[in-house]
Protein backbone atom coordinates (compact mmCIF):
# COMPACT_ATOMS: atom_id res chain seq x y z
CA UNK A 1 0.00 0.00 0.00
CA UNK A 2 1.11 3.54 -0.52
CA UNK A 3 0.13 6.93 0.81
CA UNK A 4 -2.62 7.63 -1.71
CA UNK A 5 -4.35 4.32 -1.07
CA UNK A 6 -4.28 4.23 2.67
CA UNK A 7 -6.03 6.90 4.75
CA UNK A 8 -4.25 5.63 7.84
CA UNK A 9 -0.86 5.97 6.23
CA UNK A 10 1.57 6.82 8.91
CA UNK A 11 4.58 7.69 6.85
CA UNK A 12 7.82 5.82 6.40
CA UNK A 13 8.98 6.64 9.88
CA UNK A 14 7.96 4.60 12.83
CA UNK A 15 5.37 6.67 14.68
CA UNK A 16 6.21 4.98 17.94
CA UNK A 17 9.63 6.53 18.09
CA UNK A 18 11.50 7.24 21.28
CA UNK A 19 10.29 10.79 21.96
CA UNK A 20 6.62 9.88 21.59
CA UNK A 21 6.88 6.88 23.88
CA UNK A 22 8.82 9.00 26.37
CA UNK A 23 6.13 11.68 26.49
CA UNK A 24 3.41 8.99 26.67
CA UNK A 25 4.99 7.05 29.51
CA UNK A 26 5.96 10.16 31.47
CA UNK A 27 3.72 12.97 30.30
CA UNK A 28 4.91 16.48 31.25
CA UNK A 29 2.49 18.83 33.00
CA UNK A 30 0.06 16.04 33.79
CA UNK A 31 -2.48 17.11 36.40
CA UNK A 32 -4.86 19.90 37.30
CA UNK A 33 -4.48 23.60 37.98
CA UNK A 34 -6.62 24.96 40.78
CA UNK A 35 -8.53 28.10 39.81
CA UNK A 36 -7.25 28.20 36.23
CA UNK A 37 -7.81 31.20 33.95
CA UNK A 38 -9.67 28.72 31.80
CA UNK A 39 -10.12 24.98 31.36
CA UNK A 40 -11.66 23.05 28.54
CA UNK A 41 -12.49 19.44 27.71
CA UNK A 42 -12.02 18.07 24.20
CA UNK A 43 -13.40 14.84 22.79
CA UNK A 44 -11.88 12.62 20.13
CA UNK A 45 -14.90 11.22 18.26
CA UNK A 46 -12.86 8.39 16.79
CA UNK A 47 -12.44 6.66 20.13
CA UNK A 48 -14.38 8.71 22.67
CA UNK A 49 -11.24 9.74 24.54
CA UNK A 50 -11.27 13.06 26.34
CA UNK A 51 -8.56 15.49 27.37
CA UNK A 52 -9.05 18.32 29.83
CA UNK A 53 -6.68 21.27 29.54
CA UNK A 54 -6.06 23.79 32.32
CA UNK A 55 -4.37 27.13 31.63
CA UNK A 56 -3.21 29.93 33.94
CA UNK A 57 -2.41 33.29 32.37
CA UNK A 58 -0.25 36.04 33.85
CA UNK A 59 -1.22 39.71 33.90
CA UNK A 60 0.12 40.20 30.35
CA UNK A 61 -2.14 37.43 29.02
CA UNK A 62 0.84 35.18 28.57
CA UNK A 63 0.63 31.51 29.46
CA UNK A 64 2.20 31.01 32.85
CA UNK A 65 1.25 27.38 33.26
CA UNK A 66 -0.62 24.73 31.29
CA UNK A 67 -1.57 21.26 32.48
CA UNK A 68 -3.74 18.44 31.21
CA UNK A 69 -5.60 15.39 32.36
CA UNK A 70 -7.25 12.53 30.54
CA UNK A 71 -6.86 9.17 28.91
CA UNK A 72 -5.81 8.59 25.37
CA UNK A 73 -3.55 6.86 22.93
CA UNK A 74 0.21 7.46 22.80
CA UNK A 75 -0.21 10.04 20.04
CA UNK A 76 -2.83 12.14 21.82
CA UNK A 77 -1.08 12.02 25.20
CA UNK A 78 2.36 12.77 23.74
CA UNK A 79 0.92 15.65 21.75
CA UNK A 80 -0.77 17.14 24.82
CA UNK A 81 2.43 16.74 26.81
CA UNK A 82 4.49 18.48 24.13
CA UNK A 83 1.90 21.20 23.62
CA UNK A 84 1.78 22.17 27.29
CA UNK A 85 5.56 22.55 27.25
CA UNK A 86 5.59 24.40 23.96
CA UNK A 87 3.01 27.09 24.79
CA UNK A 88 4.62 28.22 28.00
CA UNK A 89 5.27 31.96 27.83
CA UNK A 90 3.32 32.46 24.61
CA UNK A 91 0.54 35.04 24.36
CA UNK A 92 -3.06 34.13 23.57
CA UNK A 93 -2.69 35.90 20.23
CA UNK A 94 0.40 33.85 19.38
CA UNK A 95 -1.47 30.65 20.16
CA UNK A 96 -4.48 31.67 18.10
CA UNK A 97 -2.27 32.01 15.04
CA UNK A 98 -0.36 28.84 15.77
CA UNK A 99 -0.49 26.49 12.80
CA UNK A 100 -1.29 22.84 13.36
CA UNK A 101 1.94 21.99 11.53
CA UNK A 102 3.84 23.49 14.45
CA UNK A 103 2.51 20.81 16.79
CA UNK A 104 2.91 18.06 14.21
CA UNK A 105 6.53 19.10 13.78
CA UNK A 106 7.06 18.73 17.49
CA UNK A 107 5.62 15.23 17.27
CA UNK A 108 7.98 14.65 14.37
CA UNK A 109 5.78 12.13 12.58
CA UNK A 110 3.38 12.09 9.69
CA UNK A 111 -0.20 11.24 10.61
CA UNK A 112 -2.98 9.98 8.35
CA UNK A 113 -6.45 11.48 8.02
CA UNK A 114 -7.88 9.37 10.86
CA UNK A 115 -4.99 9.45 13.31
CA UNK A 116 -4.46 13.21 12.90
CA UNK A 117 -7.50 13.71 15.14
CA UNK A 118 -5.48 12.13 17.95
CA UNK A 119 -2.44 14.29 17.18
CA UNK A 120 -4.41 17.54 17.15
CA UNK A 121 -6.87 16.84 19.99
CA UNK A 122 -4.84 18.88 22.50
CA UNK A 123 -4.39 21.90 20.22
CA UNK A 124 -8.03 21.91 19.16
CA UNK A 125 -9.09 21.69 22.79
CA UNK A 126 -6.82 24.63 23.66
CA UNK A 127 -8.16 26.78 20.80
CA UNK A 128 -11.77 25.97 21.70
CA UNK A 129 -11.02 26.81 25.33
CA UNK A 130 -9.64 30.22 24.31
CA UNK A 131 -12.71 30.84 22.15
CA UNK A 132 -15.09 30.03 25.02
CA UNK A 133 -13.09 32.20 27.46
CA UNK A 134 -13.15 35.16 25.08
CA UNK A 135 -16.89 34.77 24.48
CA UNK A 136 -17.49 34.74 28.21
CA UNK A 137 -15.32 37.82 28.68
CA UNK A 138 -17.27 39.63 25.99
CA UNK A 139 -20.55 38.85 27.71
CA UNK A 140 -19.17 40.05 31.05
CA UNK A 141 -17.90 43.30 29.53
CA UNK B 1 -8.77 -27.36 13.61
CA UNK B 2 -11.18 -28.35 10.90
CA UNK B 3 -9.52 -26.23 8.23
CA UNK B 4 -10.04 -28.69 5.42
CA UNK B 5 -13.60 -27.66 4.67
CA UNK B 6 -12.62 -24.12 3.73
CA UNK B 7 -10.89 -23.65 0.41
CA UNK B 8 -8.47 -20.87 -0.43
CA UNK B 9 -10.54 -17.79 -1.18
CA UNK B 10 -7.70 -15.43 -1.99
CA UNK B 11 -8.39 -15.52 -5.75
CA UNK B 12 -11.93 -14.24 -5.11
CA UNK B 13 -10.70 -11.45 -2.80
CA UNK B 14 -7.58 -9.82 -4.29
CA UNK B 15 -7.18 -7.51 -1.26
CA UNK B 16 -6.26 -10.55 0.83
CA UNK B 17 -2.90 -10.65 -0.95
CA UNK B 18 -1.87 -7.41 0.75
CA UNK B 19 -3.42 -7.58 4.19
CA UNK B 20 -4.63 -9.82 6.98
CA UNK B 21 -8.14 -8.49 7.19
CA UNK B 22 -9.70 -8.88 10.64
CA UNK B 23 -12.17 -6.00 10.53
CA UNK B 24 -15.09 -7.92 9.08
CA UNK B 25 -17.42 -6.67 11.79
CA UNK B 26 -17.05 -3.19 10.27
CA UNK B 27 -17.37 -4.33 6.67
CA UNK B 28 -16.59 -7.49 4.77
CA UNK B 29 -14.51 -7.68 1.62
CA UNK B 30 -16.23 -7.86 -1.76
CA UNK B 31 -15.63 -10.89 -3.98
CA UNK B 32 -14.86 -10.47 -7.68
CA UNK B 33 -18.19 -12.04 -8.73
CA UNK B 34 -20.13 -9.35 -6.82
CA UNK B 35 -18.06 -6.54 -8.34
CA UNK B 36 -18.57 -8.16 -11.76
CA UNK B 37 -22.36 -8.42 -11.29
CA UNK B 38 -22.54 -4.70 -10.50
CA UNK B 39 -20.25 -3.75 -13.38
CA UNK B 40 -22.42 -5.79 -15.72
CA UNK B 41 -25.43 -3.66 -14.84
CA UNK B 42 -23.56 -0.44 -15.68
CA UNK B 43 -21.92 -1.89 -18.81
CA UNK B 44 -24.73 -3.95 -20.28
CA UNK B 45 -28.21 -3.03 -19.06
CA UNK B 46 -28.00 0.31 -17.28
CA UNK B 47 -31.60 1.51 -17.07
CA UNK B 48 -34.16 2.59 -14.52
CA UNK B 49 -36.46 -0.09 -13.14
CA UNK B 50 -40.23 -0.55 -13.05
CA UNK B 51 -40.91 2.19 -15.60
CA UNK B 52 -38.80 1.94 -18.74
CA UNK B 53 -40.58 0.06 -21.53
CA UNK B 54 -37.49 -1.04 -23.39
CA UNK B 55 -35.21 -4.06 -23.35
CA UNK B 56 -32.67 -2.50 -21.03
CA UNK B 57 -35.34 -1.44 -18.55
CA UNK B 58 -36.88 -4.89 -18.58
CA UNK B 59 -33.54 -6.61 -18.01
CA UNK B 60 -32.65 -4.22 -15.16
CA UNK B 61 -36.05 -4.72 -13.51
CA UNK B 62 -35.76 -8.48 -13.84
CA UNK B 63 -32.29 -8.58 -12.28
CA UNK B 64 -33.33 -6.24 -9.45
CA UNK B 65 -36.43 -8.27 -8.63
CA UNK B 66 -34.49 -11.54 -8.91
CA UNK B 67 -32.16 -10.23 -6.22
CA UNK B 68 -35.20 -9.56 -4.03
CA UNK B 69 -36.35 -13.16 -4.48
CA UNK B 70 -32.88 -14.53 -3.62
CA UNK B 71 -32.72 -12.42 -0.48
CA UNK B 72 -36.27 -13.37 0.53
CA UNK B 73 -35.39 -17.05 0.18
CA UNK B 74 -32.18 -16.50 2.15
CA UNK B 75 -34.19 -15.57 5.28
CA UNK B 76 -37.37 -17.57 4.51
CA UNK B 77 -39.54 -14.53 3.75
CA UNK B 78 -41.76 -13.59 0.83
CA UNK B 79 -40.34 -11.20 -1.82
CA UNK B 80 -42.91 -8.49 -1.02
CA UNK B 81 -41.65 -8.49 2.56
CA UNK B 82 -38.15 -7.38 1.48
CA UNK B 83 -37.60 -3.60 1.37
CA UNK B 84 -34.31 -2.26 0.06
CA UNK B 85 -32.76 0.55 2.07
CA UNK B 86 -29.31 2.13 2.39
CA UNK B 87 -28.38 -0.12 5.27
CA UNK B 88 -29.30 -1.30 8.74
CA UNK B 89 -29.35 2.28 10.02
CA UNK B 90 -31.92 3.39 7.47
CA UNK B 91 -33.99 0.24 8.01
CA UNK B 92 -34.20 0.97 11.73
CA UNK B 93 -34.90 4.67 11.19
CA UNK B 94 -37.71 3.71 8.82
CA UNK B 95 -39.25 1.62 11.58
CA UNK B 96 -38.81 4.28 14.24
CA UNK B 97 -40.62 6.71 11.97
CA UNK B 98 -43.31 4.52 10.44
CA UNK B 99 -44.35 2.34 13.37
CA UNK B 100 -45.71 5.30 15.29
CA UNK B 101 -49.11 5.02 13.68
CA UNK B 102 -50.11 2.29 16.00
CA UNK B 103 -49.27 3.30 19.55
CA UNK B 104 -52.66 2.61 21.16
CA UNK B 105 -51.83 3.42 24.74
CA UNK B 106 -48.51 1.64 24.68
CA UNK B 107 -45.66 3.95 25.59
CA UNK B 108 -42.55 1.89 26.28
CA UNK B 109 -39.72 0.88 23.96
CA UNK B 110 -37.47 -1.95 25.07
CA UNK B 111 -33.84 -2.29 23.95
CA UNK B 112 -30.87 -4.30 25.15
CA UNK B 113 -27.82 -2.66 26.69
CA UNK B 114 -25.60 -3.91 23.88
CA UNK B 115 -27.21 -2.01 21.03
CA UNK B 116 -25.17 -0.36 18.30
CA UNK B 117 -25.90 3.39 18.09
CA UNK B 118 -28.07 2.66 15.03
CA UNK B 119 -30.56 0.72 17.14
CA UNK B 120 -30.38 3.13 20.06
CA UNK B 121 -30.29 6.73 18.85
CA UNK B 122 -33.43 6.52 16.61
CA UNK B 123 -35.50 5.12 19.52
CA UNK B 124 -33.98 7.48 22.06
CA UNK B 125 -34.83 10.50 19.92
CA UNK B 126 -38.31 9.17 19.14
CA UNK B 127 -38.91 8.64 22.85
CA UNK B 128 -37.86 12.22 23.62
CA UNK B 129 -40.05 13.63 20.87
CA UNK B 130 -43.17 11.59 21.64
CA UNK B 131 -42.83 11.32 25.41
CA UNK B 132 -42.24 7.56 25.33
CA UNK B 133 -40.20 5.62 27.85
CA UNK B 134 -36.98 3.84 26.90
CA UNK B 135 -36.30 0.66 28.90
CA UNK B 136 -33.31 -1.66 28.82
CA UNK B 137 -33.28 -5.42 29.27
CA UNK B 138 -31.13 -6.49 32.19
CA UNK B 139 -32.06 -9.84 33.76
CA UNK B 140 -35.73 -9.02 33.82
CA UNK B 141 -37.28 -10.01 30.50
CA UNK B 142 -40.71 -10.76 31.98
CA UNK B 143 -40.81 -7.48 33.87
CA UNK B 144 -39.30 -5.11 31.33
CA UNK B 145 -41.54 -6.41 28.52
CA UNK B 146 -45.12 -5.84 29.60
CA UNK B 147 -48.51 -4.68 28.33
CA UNK B 148 -47.19 -1.12 27.98
CA UNK B 149 -44.46 -2.24 25.57
CA UNK B 150 -44.90 -0.91 22.06
CA UNK B 151 -41.84 -2.49 20.56
CA UNK B 152 -38.85 -4.60 21.55
CA UNK B 153 -35.86 -3.84 19.32
CA UNK B 154 -32.75 -5.89 19.99
CA UNK B 155 -29.53 -6.89 18.33
CA UNK B 156 -29.19 -10.54 17.34
CA UNK B 157 -25.43 -10.62 17.94
CA UNK B 158 -23.45 -7.87 19.70
CA UNK B 159 -20.83 -6.14 17.56
CA UNK B 160 -18.70 -5.61 20.68
CA UNK B 161 -18.94 -8.71 22.86
CA UNK B 162 -20.18 -11.22 20.28
CA UNK B 163 -22.98 -12.39 22.54
CA UNK B 164 -25.97 -13.89 20.76
CA UNK B 165 -29.36 -12.99 22.16
CA UNK B 166 -32.09 -15.60 22.49
CA UNK B 167 -34.40 -13.97 19.95
CA UNK B 168 -36.98 -16.76 19.98
CA UNK B 169 -37.48 -16.37 23.72
CA UNK B 170 -37.61 -12.57 23.53
CA UNK B 171 -40.10 -12.76 20.64
CA UNK B 172 -42.31 -15.24 22.51
CA UNK B 173 -42.51 -13.01 25.57
CA UNK B 174 -43.01 -9.84 23.52
CA UNK B 175 -45.79 -11.35 21.44
CA UNK B 176 -47.53 -12.74 24.51
CA UNK B 177 -47.70 -9.13 25.74
CA UNK B 178 -48.82 -7.81 22.35
CA UNK B 179 -45.57 -5.99 21.52
CA UNK B 180 -43.75 -5.93 18.18
CA UNK B 181 -40.29 -7.44 17.76
CA UNK B 182 -37.46 -5.92 15.69
CA UNK B 183 -34.10 -7.62 15.27
CA UNK B 184 -30.88 -5.89 14.21
CA UNK B 185 -29.14 -8.65 12.27
CA UNK B 186 -26.22 -6.59 10.94
CA UNK B 187 -23.67 -8.76 12.76
CA UNK B 188 -25.50 -12.08 12.67
CA UNK B 189 -26.67 -12.49 9.08
CA UNK B 190 -23.14 -12.68 7.60
CA UNK B 191 -22.38 -15.54 9.96
CA UNK B 192 -25.39 -17.82 10.42
CA UNK B 193 -28.56 -19.16 8.88
CA UNK B 194 -31.47 -16.88 9.71
CA UNK B 195 -35.08 -17.95 9.34
CA UNK B 196 -37.49 -15.16 10.23
CA UNK B 197 -40.39 -17.57 10.64
CA UNK B 198 -38.45 -19.80 12.98
CA UNK B 199 -37.29 -16.81 15.05
CA UNK B 200 -40.90 -15.63 15.16
CA UNK B 201 -40.07 -11.96 14.67
CA UNK B 202 -41.88 -9.06 13.00
CA UNK B 203 -38.98 -7.12 11.50
CA UNK B 204 -35.34 -7.80 10.61
CA UNK B 205 -32.81 -5.14 9.60
CA UNK B 206 -29.42 -5.79 8.00
CA UNK B 207 -26.72 -4.32 5.73
CA UNK B 208 -25.34 -5.67 2.50
CA UNK B 209 -21.75 -4.59 3.01
CA UNK B 210 -21.11 -6.86 5.99
CA UNK B 211 -22.15 -9.92 3.95
CA UNK B 212 -19.97 -9.48 0.83
CA UNK B 213 -22.28 -6.94 -0.81
CA UNK B 214 -21.51 -3.30 -1.61
CA UNK B 215 -21.96 -0.39 0.79
CA UNK B 216 -25.15 1.65 0.46
CA UNK B 217 -27.57 -1.28 0.28
CA UNK B 218 -29.48 -2.76 3.15
CA UNK B 219 -32.66 -4.64 3.82
CA UNK B 220 -35.69 -4.31 6.01
CA UNK B 221 -37.78 -7.43 6.30
CA UNK B 222 -41.27 -6.92 7.71
CA UNK B 223 -44.30 -9.19 8.00
CA UNK B 224 -46.56 -8.32 5.06
CA UNK B 225 -49.60 -7.67 7.25
CA UNK B 226 -47.68 -5.11 9.29
CA UNK B 227 -45.99 -3.39 6.35
CA UNK B 228 -49.39 -2.99 4.70
CA UNK B 229 -50.63 -0.96 7.67
CA UNK B 230 -47.52 1.22 8.10
CA UNK B 231 -47.22 4.71 6.70
CA UNK B 232 -44.45 5.36 4.13
CA UNK B 233 -41.12 6.72 5.34
CA UNK B 234 -40.06 8.58 2.19
CA UNK B 235 -42.37 10.09 -0.41
CA UNK B 236 -41.79 10.45 -4.15
CA UNK B 237 -41.68 8.38 -7.30
CA UNK B 238 -42.25 4.64 -7.39
CA UNK B 239 -43.95 4.52 -3.99
CA UNK B 240 -47.31 5.82 -5.28
CA UNK B 241 -50.10 4.19 -7.26
CA UNK B 242 -51.92 7.38 -8.19
CA UNK B 243 -51.18 11.08 -7.68
CA UNK B 244 -53.42 14.10 -8.26
CA UNK B 245 -52.67 17.72 -7.40
CA UNK B 246 -54.16 17.29 -3.94
CA UNK B 247 -54.10 13.59 -3.08
CA UNK B 248 -51.88 10.52 -3.42
CA UNK B 249 -52.47 6.81 -3.04
CA UNK B 250 -49.67 4.43 -2.05
CA UNK B 251 -48.27 1.62 -4.12
CA UNK B 252 -48.32 -1.97 -2.79
CA UNK B 253 -45.55 -3.27 -0.55
CA UNK B 254 -42.63 -3.39 -0.87
CA UNK B 255 -42.69 -0.49 -3.37
CA UNK B 256 -44.55 1.76 -0.93
CA UNK B 257 -41.27 1.94 1.00
CA UNK B 258 -38.90 2.35 -1.95
CA UNK B 259 -39.31 5.96 -3.05
CA UNK B 260 -37.00 7.21 -5.77
CA UNK B 261 -34.57 5.32 -7.98
CA UNK B 262 -32.90 2.77 -5.73
CA UNK B 263 -29.30 1.52 -5.69
CA UNK B 264 -29.99 -0.88 -8.56
CA UNK B 265 -26.44 -2.11 -9.08
CA UNK B 266 -26.01 -2.45 -5.32
CA UNK B 267 -29.12 -4.61 -4.98
CA UNK B 268 -27.97 -6.82 -7.84
CA UNK B 269 -24.57 -7.09 -6.14
CA UNK B 270 -26.19 -8.10 -2.87
CA UNK B 271 -28.20 -10.76 -4.70
CA UNK B 272 -24.94 -12.17 -6.04
CA UNK B 273 -23.37 -12.03 -2.57
CA UNK B 274 -26.23 -14.13 -1.16
CA UNK B 275 -25.68 -16.69 -3.93
CA UNK B 276 -21.97 -16.83 -3.04
CA UNK B 277 -22.73 -17.29 0.66
CA UNK B 278 -25.26 -20.04 -0.11
CA UNK B 279 -22.61 -21.89 -2.11
CA UNK B 280 -20.26 -21.98 0.87
CA UNK B 281 -23.07 -22.72 3.32
CA UNK B 282 -23.94 -20.57 6.32
CA UNK B 283 -23.35 -23.44 8.76
CA UNK B 284 -19.82 -23.90 7.40
CA UNK B 285 -19.16 -20.17 7.75
CA UNK B 286 -20.42 -20.12 11.33
CA UNK B 287 -18.38 -23.09 12.50
CA UNK B 288 -15.20 -21.94 10.72
CA UNK B 289 -15.26 -18.46 12.31
CA UNK B 290 -16.07 -19.85 15.75
CA UNK B 291 -13.18 -22.30 15.53
CA UNK B 292 -10.78 -19.49 14.65
CA UNK B 293 -12.04 -17.36 17.54
CA UNK B 294 -11.76 -20.23 20.03
CA UNK B 295 -8.19 -20.83 18.86
CA UNK B 296 -7.33 -17.14 19.18
CA UNK B 297 -9.05 -16.85 22.53
CA UNK B 298 -6.93 -19.63 24.05
CA UNK B 299 -3.70 -18.18 22.63
CA UNK B 300 -4.59 -14.70 23.78
CA UNK B 301 -5.33 -15.87 27.30
CA UNK B 302 -1.74 -17.10 27.56
CA UNK B 303 -0.36 -13.60 26.99
CA UNK B 304 0.07 -11.46 30.08
CA UNK B 305 -1.88 -8.23 30.58
CA UNK B 306 -4.61 -9.07 28.07
CA UNK B 307 -8.20 -8.47 29.07
CA UNK B 308 -10.82 -10.16 26.85
CA UNK B 309 -14.37 -8.76 26.77
CA UNK B 310 -16.10 -10.92 24.18
CA UNK B 311 -17.75 -14.33 24.19
CA UNK B 312 -15.54 -17.29 23.31
CA UNK B 313 -18.44 -18.64 21.27
CA UNK B 314 -18.52 -15.94 18.59
CA UNK B 315 -16.86 -14.77 15.40
CA UNK B 316 -15.03 -11.85 16.98
CA UNK B 317 -12.65 -11.18 19.82
CA UNK B 318 -12.58 -7.89 21.73
CA UNK B 319 -9.75 -7.08 24.08
CA UNK B 320 -7.33 -4.58 25.51
CA UNK B 321 -3.70 -4.78 26.48
CA UNK B 322 -3.20 -3.24 29.88
CA UNK B 323 -1.86 0.33 29.75
CA UNK B 324 -1.78 0.40 25.94
CA UNK B 325 -4.47 2.34 24.13
CA UNK B 326 -6.47 0.44 21.49
CA UNK B 327 -5.47 3.01 18.82
CA UNK B 328 -1.83 2.26 19.46
CA UNK B 329 -2.46 -1.47 19.28
CA UNK B 330 -4.31 -1.10 15.97
CA UNK B 331 -1.68 1.24 14.51
CA UNK B 332 1.19 -1.11 15.31
CA UNK B 333 -0.75 -4.14 14.00
CA UNK B 334 -1.40 -2.09 10.86
CA UNK B 335 2.36 -1.67 10.46
CA UNK B 336 2.43 -5.46 10.24
CA UNK B 337 -0.41 -5.41 7.70
CA UNK B 338 -3.05 -6.64 10.11
CA UNK B 339 -6.31 -4.68 10.00
CA UNK B 340 -8.35 -4.61 13.22
CA UNK B 341 -10.83 -2.14 14.68
CA UNK B 342 -10.07 0.12 17.62
CA UNK B 343 -12.42 2.50 19.38
CA UNK B 344 -15.87 2.46 20.97
CA UNK B 345 -17.40 0.31 18.17
CA UNK B 346 -20.39 2.65 17.87
CA UNK B 347 -21.68 1.21 21.12
CA UNK B 348 -20.55 3.83 23.63
CA UNK B 349 -23.01 2.94 26.42
CA UNK B 350 -21.81 -0.67 26.44
CA UNK B 351 -18.08 0.10 26.10
CA UNK B 352 -17.94 3.09 28.45
CA UNK B 353 -20.60 2.35 31.05
CA UNK B 354 -20.59 -1.43 31.27
CA UNK B 355 -17.12 -2.57 30.17
CA UNK B 356 -15.69 0.64 31.73
CA UNK B 357 -13.26 1.08 28.85
CA UNK B 358 -12.69 4.23 26.82
CA UNK B 359 -11.95 2.14 23.75
CA UNK B 360 -11.21 -1.48 22.83
CA UNK B 361 -9.57 -3.53 20.08
CA UNK B 362 -11.71 -5.88 18.02
CA UNK B 363 -10.55 -8.60 15.64
CA UNK B 364 -13.51 -9.93 13.69
CA UNK B 365 -13.18 -12.98 11.45
CA UNK B 366 -14.85 -14.23 8.31
CA UNK B 367 -14.76 -17.44 6.28
CA UNK B 368 -11.75 -16.31 4.22
CA UNK B 369 -9.58 -15.91 7.30
CA UNK B 370 -7.25 -18.73 8.20
CA UNK B 371 -5.43 -20.15 11.18
CA UNK B 372 -2.32 -18.41 9.83
CA UNK B 373 -4.15 -15.09 10.16
CA UNK B 374 -4.93 -15.90 13.77
CA UNK B 375 -1.27 -16.78 14.41
CA UNK B 376 -0.14 -13.52 12.79
CA UNK B 377 -2.52 -11.60 15.04
CA UNK B 378 -1.09 -13.26 18.14
CA UNK B 379 2.48 -12.53 17.00
CA UNK B 380 1.48 -8.95 16.20
CA UNK B 381 0.08 -8.46 19.70
CA UNK B 382 3.35 -9.67 21.17
CA UNK B 383 5.18 -7.10 19.02
CA UNK B 384 2.86 -4.33 20.29
CA UNK B 385 3.81 -5.27 23.83
CA UNK B 386 7.49 -5.06 22.91
CA UNK B 387 7.14 -1.51 21.58
CA UNK B 388 5.57 -0.36 24.86
CA UNK B 389 7.72 -2.55 27.13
Amino acid sequence: MNESMDPNWLGEDDIYRENILDHFKEPRNFGEIENPSFAHTGLNPVCGDTIRLFVRLDKDKKIKEAKFKGRGCAISIASASMLTEHINGKTIEEIKTMQKEELLELLGIKLGIVRIKCGLLSLNTLLKGIEVMEEENEIRN
Amino acid sequence: MKQAMMKDFSKDFPILKNVIYLDNGATSLTPECVIEAMNKYYREFNANIHRSIHKLGEKATEEYENARIKIANFINARPNEIIFTRGTTESLNLLAYSLLNDIKGRNEIVLSEMEHHSNLVPWQQLAKEKGLKLRYIKHNLNEVINDKTLVVSVTHVSNVIGVRNDIKKIADIAHSKGALVIVDAAQSIPHMKIDVKELGIDFLAFSGHKMLGPTGVGVLYGRAGLLDKMKPFLFGGEMISRVSFNESEWNDIPFKFEAGTPNIAGVIGLGKAVEYLNDIGMDNIESHCKELVKYCYEKLKEIQDIEIYSSKNSSLISFNIKNIHSHDVAAILDKHNIAVRAGHMCAMPLVHDILKQSAIVRASFYFYNTKDDADELIEGIKKVKEVFA
